[in-house]
């Protein structure tokens, strides 16, 4: 009887917890949502740019967050999906589909065969060999689009069209792109986090936990993974989707591996395996280099040594610091 | 492709494989015996070239500046270790990739205020710029066969610490289990501040050596890190064979693979689709490689455990 009433009362404060979270990230969206009001009275779009930049790379840091923080599985080739998202879209709309759907159809059948493939291979290893070997895969990624000769080759290729949804130019950059933005960060962030406490979520953060045990209780761990593999390429590739239509630029640059570092630090930074993690990691990780490079041109004496405090003196990243007193959020 | 060619490519892959292997033997000990990602240890690389550089303009002479420089690098590795990597050895493999990439950043951003952007270059050090006749019609510089010749004695004499002394056993104990070892009344803290500055020391090392032959810039050592890690994952980790061997192969295959991609492409695709698929496949090499080895033996070519 006293268990049976201590577990009630666990699941009560958990599911204070998960409202809290619940909150925040709805806050941090709905303050998104009101940026471009803010900068149209402030008369500039650069901080709508900046804003702009920081959800997209949100999208890609929260598909990220799927692998390392509720499957313990660091990838370091996730840039790889943001660069064939982004040439899928270029070379779509070079060959003259500007009509969004088959665009993005193209985007998530490319990107998905892709992490189904690279996927299935890298899962049979584990730890740090994993890390490499997605490492491996960006890599080989990175110099097939930086051989397209045809599509820029290294230099990267300029767009002269955005893809048109139903007669309407939503992924226009301006403020068409940025609700469009807005909301596939929205939808990612709620997919996400209603699939990391779903029974699917539950047998992935298993799985890091314990995959023998997990093994034994009948789970075939290598597909879960495989298919949170696959997601994340998915919403990852839709990321770079519209990181081509917001640049109306594709490079080689965007898959390079300091990119994944990149995306590794903010989901790091922000707190791995939360549901507002990645997306606060992201926000911070621009805006803060762009208001240290405001600061000195010379911003990464800054950041590099903030990087190593924060991992030292900060463990849990960002999200620990605002919800410190109701534990992890 | 003539038998000159072939011999000068292979003699570029060698040199290119004994730099990487002064990188990656470091690393791999770095890796292996504390289980320690030190994404900065490429920027121990562009240090040692700087160094040399600087010690160079200094004193007029590129062997005393090649002291000079290594005394720097090793001290430099040193007080990175007890600032900031000692605090990290217990930490996930997460937050040492985060805290060293910061290193990265700071580093490379510092080395272009202090040098400049631009790249600088070095002459070859006067008693060695000399260019051997190998055959008929092909010289090749001494200075480069002197560094295959420095790189395969370094790489005995590491082999030799490793396996034939004291030191070297602690360190193969500790690759093996290091918690056993630190019970056993070894310190192993102090065994691993002592592994990480002679790693720091002999990328150094590596980038002082390179300095004459590549160009001298910030960020240099950034692409050969990811390299170096390809190399340890290929030889298996914690092991100084397989990253000699390792190293010696991907040079190899990165070289020979640049000059031979696009002609055996040739021999498929016409020849406007093979110098568009060649150059590319050339890069992938590398990594198709890695991903093969470790498809096949995730453990490396050359396991540490038992033998180094």
């Amino acid at each position: 009887m006293r268990e049976l009433s201590v577990a009630g009362a666990e699941t009560l404060s958990g599911k204070q917890r998960i409202d809290r979270s619940l909150l925040i990230g709805i806050c941090i969206l709905a303050v998104l949502a009101l940026t471009p009001f803010v900068t149209e009275i402030a008369g500039g779009n650069y901080v709508l740019n900046l804003v702009l930049k920081a959800m997209i790379l949100a999208i890609a840091a929260v598909s990220l967050d799927l692998l390392i923080g509720h499957g313990g599985l660091v990838s370091f080739g996730h840039a790889a999906f943001l660069g064939l998202g982004s040439y899928v879209t270029g070379i779509a709309l070079t060959e003259g589909i500007t009509n969004a759907l088959p665009v993005l159809g193209l985007v998530l059948l490319i990107c998905g065969l892709f992490a189904l493939i690279t996927g299935a291979i890298s899962l049979r290893t584990s730890g740090v060999y994993f890390i490499m070997i997605t490492l491996a895969f960006g890599q080989m990624l990175f110099f097939s689009l930086s051989s397209l000769s045809s599509y820029g080759g290294d230099d990267g290729l300029t767009l002269w069209d955005s893809p048109v949804l139903f007669g309407q130019n939503v992924f226009l950059a301006g403020s068409g792109l940025f609700y469009s933005t807005l909301i596939i960060l929205a939808l990612t962030w709620f997919f996400v986090g209603r699939l990391s406490v779903s029974r699917f979520g539950r047998v992935l953060r298993a799985g890091k936990e314990n995959p023998v045990r997990v093994g034994t209780m009948g789970f075939d761990i290598f597909h879960y993974r495989l298919i949170a593999y696959v997601i994340a390429g998915l919403l990852a590739g839709v990321a770079g989707f519209l990181t081509a239509c917001h640049a109306e630029f594709i490079s080689p640059s965007t898959a390079a591996w300091q990119n994944s570092g990149n995306l590794i630090i903010m989901v790091v930074l922000g707190g791995m395996g939360t549901r507002n993690g990645a997306l606060l990691g992201a926000i911070f990780v621009v805006l803060i280099e762009e208001s240290l490079s405001l600061i000195t041109h010379e911003w990464k004496l800054i950041f590099g040594p903030l990087l190593v405090f924060i991992v030292l003196f900060a463990k849990g990243g960002l999200v620990s610091l605002i919800t410190r007193p109701g534990g992890r959020a | 492709m003539t038998f000159t060619l072939l011999l000068i490519q292979i003699l570029n892959g060698a040199q290119y494989g004994v730099l990487l292997f002064l990188i990656a033997a470091g690393l791999t000990l770095v890796f292996g015996v504390m289980g320690f990602i030190n994404l900065a240890h490429g920027v121990q690389y562009m240090i040692g070239a700087y160094l040399t550089f600087m010690f160079l303009s200094i004193t007029g002479n590129f062997f005393v500046a090649l002291l000079l420089g290594l005394i720097t690098a090793l001290v430099l590795g040193l007080a990175l270790e007890v600032l900031i990597f000692r605090h990290l050895y217990d930490r996930d493999h997460l937050d040492q990739v985060l805290a060293t990439f910061g290193i990265i950043l700071f580093v490379n951003e510092a080395v272009k205020v202090i040098w400049g952007p631009g790249t600088l270059t070095i002459p070859t050090p006067e008693i060695l710029s000399a260019s051997l006749q190998l055959t008929d019609n092909l010289l090749y510089p001494v200075y480069r066969l002197s560094l295959i010749v420095v790189g395969i004695i370094v790489a005995a004499g590491l082999y030799l610490i490793v396996t034939k002394t004291r030191v070297g056993m602690l360190i193969r104990a500790g690759a093996t289990n290091a918690d056993m070892v630190s019970a056993l009344g070894v310190n192993i803290r102090r065994l691993f501040t002592i592994v990480f500055g002679f790693g720091a020391m002999l990328a150094g090392f590596a980038g002082a050596l390179a300095a004459p032959v590549f160009t001298i810039e910030p960020g240099m050592g950034d692409d050969l890190l990811i390299v170096a890690f390809v190399v340890i994952i290929i030889g298996g980790i914690g092991s100084i064979r397989g990253a000699f061997i390792a190293a010696l192969l991907v040079g190899l295959i990165d070289t020979l693979g640049r000059t031979l991609a696009t002609d055996a492409m040739n021999l498929i695709f016409d020849a406007s689709a093979a110098n568009q698929i060649g150059p590319s496949l050339a890069s992938m090499l590398i990594y198709i490689f890695m991903a093969a080895v470790l498809f096949f033996r995730p453990q490396g070519l050359f396991p540490a455990r038992g033998a180094v």
